[in-house]
């Protein structure tokens, strides 16, 4: 499993890449994909969408379930990742690699863990 | 408290990731995931634990008479080592549990029905049974490890004499023998499956089941074969448009209305008189075809062109052999022939999707 530095974390499986002060780029991490299983479709955000922290981004579907993507932060969608839409199993073989959407003009964000306690809170939540 | 089925810890230590089913602790997958599994079952093979499923033995000069009165299909020229589907009805016409019924001998039959519905058919046989049988419940000494994909045969003559082998689709051989090199071991092997695909059902005892479960293993290893959980299994049988009891099927639902085969006009059976009271469905059981971004899931509803709700979906998946997301959906029985558009609500969002044929998936011969 997973837990590349230099991320932050939420309590739901999503990766922020701050990119400077009021932007970032959003994804899902290795364990979120690995709980997911294969992914079929990602139905990725509008541009120009307003997003609010801890509200549904936009969702993935696994073969056997829908699951929400929440938002880190507040702002809005500046850029979108097309290339989830033709090829969805890159969320499962690179998380990390693999953004869904950018974020600019964040106006507020959750309480984000590094790495190094995102890794204890899966390891509390599989206790 | 979930059971445990003889291979429970087998699938542990093959990082199986364990979920409850039918009372049953049992994989949904393994690491290889779901799409992997559901295409090695289409080419090359797959095997499955379906140990949860119950087993009923019916013996005695009264027995076909009692599996006549519970079941729709006709047993009565059944012979030795045929194997047929059918379902038990409630006195409403809806369907108690689909099964399949083992003819071992003139008066000694096995039906094997859902784990699910294990006590709710065997409280609904003990209530029918009348006259000289025997009625005993064996699912707890019977282990059942399905083989299934175009390779199934190849890899079963290695554990298994041809004579052992049931050549014909839906035929059994009862006394069959599994040669694991260090240990030989009673299986009876069916030609069944719910996959869709060629392959067997094997049936063994309880305390056999690992062994022949390794032996599969270990044999299968240069075609291919990798076990499979219960998520593959599901989009298996949904890419071949077989039914699952509790979607396709239910006590409200009829076999008429579900399509599934019935005869009215043959013997009597439990419900065949509210099933012919019901007249001309009003609904019918179809494949939808999506043809807009989505998934159709059960429960989803499905609407006409102006937006009406129609009907619901009874299962839906995405099919990874075929590449596109199917479902099985209860429409109206008039007005929505092969080719009508239509759109199902899923989350909210309007995706399309078109009435098809049903099987969705069929084996090319």
């Amino acid at each position: 499993m997973n837990f590349p530095d230099g991320l932050k974390y939420s309590k739901t499986h999503e990766w922020v890449k701050m990119l400077d002060t009021y932007s970032c780029l959003i994804g899902i991490t290795d364990f979120a994909q690995s709980e997911l299983g294969d992914v079929v479709f990602v139905n990725l955000p509008k541009i120009g969408d307003e997003v609010v922290k801890n509200e549904v981004l936009c969702d993935v579907e696994s073969v056997k379930a829908v699951s929400d993507v929440i938002s880190p932060v507040s702002g809005t969608i500046s850029e979108v990742n097309e290339g989830l839409v033709d090829a969805p199993e890159k969320l499962n073989e690179d998380p990390f690699g693999s953004w869904i959407a950018k974020v600019e003009k964040i106006t507020a964000s959750l309480d984000l863990m590094d790495a190094a306690r995102y890794e204890e809170f899966i390891k509390s939540e599989e206790a | 408290m979930d059971k445990k089925t003889p291979l429970f810890d087998v699938h542990e230590k093959l990082g199986g990731k364990i979920v409850p089913f039918g009372g049953y602790l049992l994989p949904v997958q393994y690491g290889t995931g779901v799409i992997t599994e559901h295409m090695a079952v289409r080419t090359r093979a797959g095997l499955f634990d379906v140990s949860h499923m119950a087993e009923l033995m019916f013996e005695g000069p009264d027995a076909v008479a009692n599996i006549q009165k519970l079941c729709t299909a006709d047993i009565s020229l059944m012979t030795d080592g045929q194997v047929k589907y059918a379902m038990m009805c409630n006195e409403k016409g809806g369907i108690v549990d689909d099964l399949v019924i083992y003819c071992m001998k003139e008066d000694k039959y096995m039906l094997v029905v859902n784990a699910g519905n294990h006590e709710k058919d065997a409280a609904w046989v003990g209530a029918h049974l009348s006259g000289d049988v025997k009625y005993e419940d064996i699912s707890e000494s019977l282990a059942q490890i399905a083989l299934q994909g175009p390779e199934a045969e190849g890899i079963l003559r290695k554990l298994c004499n041809d004579k052992y082998i049931p050549q014909k689709y839906y035929h059994f051989i009862e006394n069959g023998v599994a040669d694991t090199g260090t240990h030989k071991m009673d299986v009876m092997i069916s030609r069944t499956g719910y996959t869709g695909e060629r392959g067997f059902e094997l049936y063994c005892r309880t305390e056999d089941a690992v062994d022949l479960w390794n032996a599969l293993l270990s044999a299968g290893e240069g075609h291919g074969l990798i076990p499979c959980g219960l998520g593959a299994r599901d989009t298996l049988r949904l890419e071949a448009s077989m039914p699952l009891y509790g979607h396709e099927m239910n006590d409200d639902i009829s076999p008429v209305e579900a399509g599934l085969p019935c005869k009215l006009d043959g013997k009597d059976f439990i419900g065949k008189q509210a099933i012919i009271s019901r007249g001309k469905p009003s609904v019918r059981r179809v494949g939808l075809k999506v043809t807009g971004r989505g998934i159709a899931r059960e429960q989803c509803p499905v609407l006409d062109t102006a937006g009406n709700v129609i009907g619901r979906v009874s299962s839906g998946t995405f099919c990874p052999f075929l590449g596109f997301a199917a479902a099985m959906a209860y429409i109206p029985a008039e007005g929505y022939e092969l080719g009508t558009e239509v759109a199902v609500d899923v989350r909210g969002r309007k995706v399309e999707a078109v009435v098809v044929s049903l099987p969705f998936y069929k084996i090319s011969q």
